[in-house]
């Protein structure tokens, strides 16, 4: 193990200025994506531990450590943690501003200033969410959701939190358009729409569904906290308004927002399996077009949240309709990736595997959706822990394990050195256990009728809610072994050169670790993403 | 790698472009629960619409559209380089902006002075669809007096930069930029004031 420090020509230390201002005040791409790295991943640790809480409660009948208005109140943070603070910006601010310019060619995105407003945003808006839990009437709970007329009357304080999920909107909005402008503008000569990589395409097709469906959001949550402190009466039924409409207004943007989740993962997961198959990827064209099928389809479908909430048998029966059709760009992803192993030469190391956990999660994940999407089954587990396993599957199997994918393929080439193997391996290894057990279980129990959302339950759930608490403890002992062997190996690791798995997109073109300006002189594209033979070369 | 600073102007109007779609967006939700009320209470509807004031209604609409015409007077005069010219263009769109905002301010004042306002005592002792006829008015006509005010606020600091001399004629994409977003400000008033000054 090499002790010397990377170069002098990385964007670490190449343009002569240090210290925390250096950081929080960059304009660099790749200053920005670490920022996003390490504070949504904090965020994911802090939701990672009020989910291990909620679980602990959960092991037997009965209160075991907390009351009912506690456990409302842990899980409404865990979801707004989890969601508005980890998953939604994670990928496209973490590993989005870290690769997707280099991976186009740029020296930065398009709007480099706007870039660091978004992170501001970001930081901000969690700020004031971390807020609403420590002052007012304490921390929200009524769920991620928002429901009125609950989230109307309730006197904790969900206007802050409100507030501040509405600010980390804006965020979005503007690392999307931003990310759009960066790949229509910024491509380098010889980069067409055919040789982006699919995490580009990924990347792209999320960013378009920030923009379109983020501001359906904020004004939801404006229309809410009005509701609150003015008494607008829009969503009250006494006033003449109908809290049906808050549904729909908050679907229509939160079922995109799922896509928002999942696309990016998709994208890191069609970049990692062709690399570590050696192989082309099969079917590139249908996959960079699922991804926008999936974001146009996926606009469409908010309804399938709402199947018992009184709306009408027609709607049902389209949005139900509309749901199965989502399901067949998911399938062609999944199919592609599994003709891309095809007669591969499979390399097994912590990224591909954590990539071919993925296919597994998210095809349960996907498949259980179905069950929900069809309204008929759906009336029998709605609101239930069936709901509560599929969405981890897709979300923490799916989204997750391509974070931690992302982690394993991509860090090292921003730190210049990398991980242990074998540690990864383990890890990688407890983490696919545990959330098995933890999250399959729970959909058994779904299927048991134990519904969602309470701190107690019948007595009869009691052994296989034990085994769900046994299956969040693996995983949690997975997750800290990942994490003290990525982070050991990213700062005192073994050195990488500028292509340690063998990848044939530009950012394995280019010093390990990056300089500021990314390329040294500005490529010239002559071959696709994948293509193997010519790895290394632009 | 060599440094060429070119700015981009196709790609700084294709950002803005997004970003006044993500507005339009957000004043479509207002749009959307209209739609949804005015089915549910036509009646009402009607009733509650005839209480605005269409003189000042129409009064606005005609301000708005000469704020707009000298913002983009003030582009034609950028791009011939006649920068005196283009901040007393900005300073008229501004001035409108005020006049706008006055009007709302009386508009606002006759219907709170009435006990018209959302939560009030008079609208809940009235039809719920005219409570929430007003309180959509409003919420709607609310944040867009709020981009009123952030437009001419923009448009302020441009001016600014205009006089400061960096915008000019070789250089004047934040001016277009903001006299686009002025543009979309206009532009949804003129959904806005058919929908609850004249259709009902």
């Amino acid at each position: 193990m090499s002790t010397e420090r990377p170069p002098l020509t990385s964007f670490w230390n190449d343009t002569g200025r240090t210290g925390i201002t250096s950081w929080i005040f960059s304009t660099d791409h790749k200053r920005i994506g670490l920022l996003y790295f390490f504070t949504t991943f904090g965020f994911f640790l802090v939701g990672v531990m009020l989910g291990l809480v909620l679980r602990i409660e959960l092991m037997a009948p009965g209160r075991t450590i907390m009351g009912p208005t506690t456990y409302n109140a842990v899980f409404t943070v865990h979801g707004v943690v989890m969601i508005f603070l980890f998953i939604l910006p994670g990928l496209p601010g973490a590993f989005g501003n870290l690769v997707m310019p280099i991976q186009v060619g740029a020296r930065d995105v398009a709007f480099p200033r706007l870039n660091l407003l978004s992170w501001w945003l970001y930081v901000s808006g969690a700020a004031i969410v971390l807020t609403s839990l420590f002052t007012g009437g304490g921390p929200p709970d009524t769920g991620w959701t928002f429901y009125v007329p609950f989230s109307a009357r309730t006197g904790t304080n969900v206007t802050l939190a409100l507030f501040g999920v509405f600010i980390i909107g804006f965020s979005a909005i503007l690392t999307g358009l931003n990310f759009i402008t960066t790949i229509h503008r910024l491509r380098a000569p010889g980069m067409t729409w055919g040789r982006l990589p699919l995490f580009v395409w990924s990347i792209y097709a999320t960013a378009w569904v920030q923009i379109l469906a983020t501001p359906i959001l904020a004004i939801t949550l404006v229309l809410v906290m009005a509701e609150r402190l003015l008494g607008t009466g829009l969503f009250d039924p006494a006033k003449g308004g109908d809290p049906l409409m808050f549904q729909h207004m908050f679907w229509i943007y939160s079922h995109p927002a799922v896509y928002i989740m999942i696309l990016p993962a998709m994208g890191v997961i069609s970049d990692i399996i062709p690399v570590f198959s050696r192989k082309p990827i099969f079917g590139y064209k249908m996959i960079a077009f699922s991804s926008l099928a999936i974001a146009a389809a996926g606009s469409l479908v908010w309804g399938h949240h709402m199947f018992v909430s009184g709306m009408s048998d027609t709607a049902v029966l389209v949005f139900s309709f509309l749901t199965f059709i989502v399901a067949i760009p998911s399938a062609i992803k999944v199919f592609n990736w599994v003709s891309t192993l095809y007669k591969g030469s499979i390399s097994l190391e912590a990224p591909m595997l954590f990539a071919l956990s993925f296919i597994l999660l998210f095809s349960i994940g996907g498949l259980s959706g179905l069950i929900l999407g069809a309204a008929a089954t759906d009336v029998h587990v709605h609101d239930t822990h069936f709901v509560v396993g599929h969405f981890h599957y897709v979300m923490f199997g799916g989204a997750g394990f391509a974070f931690f994918g992302a982690m394993h393929f991509w860090l090292p080439k921003f730190f210049g050195r990398r991980y242990a193997e074998k540690p990864a391996v383990v890890a990688w290894a407890l983490m696919f256990i545990g959330f098995n057990v933890l999250y399959f279980t729970m959909q058994v129990l779904g299927m048991k009728g134990m519904p969602r959302r309470y701190y107690d339950y019948l007595p009869e759930f009691a052994t296989l809610n034990l085994v769900s608490t046994i299956g969040s403890w693996i995983l949690a002992c997975g997750l800290v072994i990942m994490l003290v062997n990525l982070f050991r190996g990213l700062l005192k690791g073994e050195p990488v050169d500028s292509n340690p798995w063998g990848g044939a997109s530009l950012e394995w073109t280019i010093p390990t670790p990056p300089p500021t300006e990314n390329f040294v002189e500005e490529p010239v594209v002559t071959h696709g993403p994948y293509d193997f033979t010519r790895a290394g070369e632009a | 790698m060599s440094h060429p600073e070119s700015k981009d102007y196709f790609g700084a109007k294709l950002g803005m472009w997004l970003f006044l779609f993500t507005e339009l967006l957000l004043f479509g939700g207002l749009f959307l629960l209209y739609a949804v009320y005015l089915r549910r209470y036509p009646q009402e509807f009607a009733a509650a619409g005839k209480q605005l004031n269409w003189v000042m209604g129409t009064a606005n609409t005609v301000i708005l559209l000469t704020s707009s015409l000298f913002a983009a007077m003030a582009v034609s005069a950028v791009q011939r380089d006649e920068l005196r010219r283009t901040v007393l263009l900005i300073l008229g769109t501004i001035l409108c902006a005020a006049g706008f905002m006055v009007i709302k301010y009386f508009e606002w004042s006759a219907k709170i002075g009435h006990g018209i306002y959302p939560g009030s005592e008079h609208l809940k002792a009235g039809s719920p669809g005219e409570s929430v006829f007003f309180s959509l008015y409003f919420m709607t006509t609310g944040i867009h007096g709020l981009h009123v005010l952030i437009g001419g606020a923009l448009l302020a600091w441009i001016a600014l930069k205009v006089k400061g001399g960096s915008v000019t004629a070789n250089d004047f994409v934040l001016l277009e930029n903001g006299a686009l977003y002025w543009h979309l400000v206009d532009l949804i008033w003129i959904f806005i004031f058919p929908l609850y000054y004249l259709v009902l």
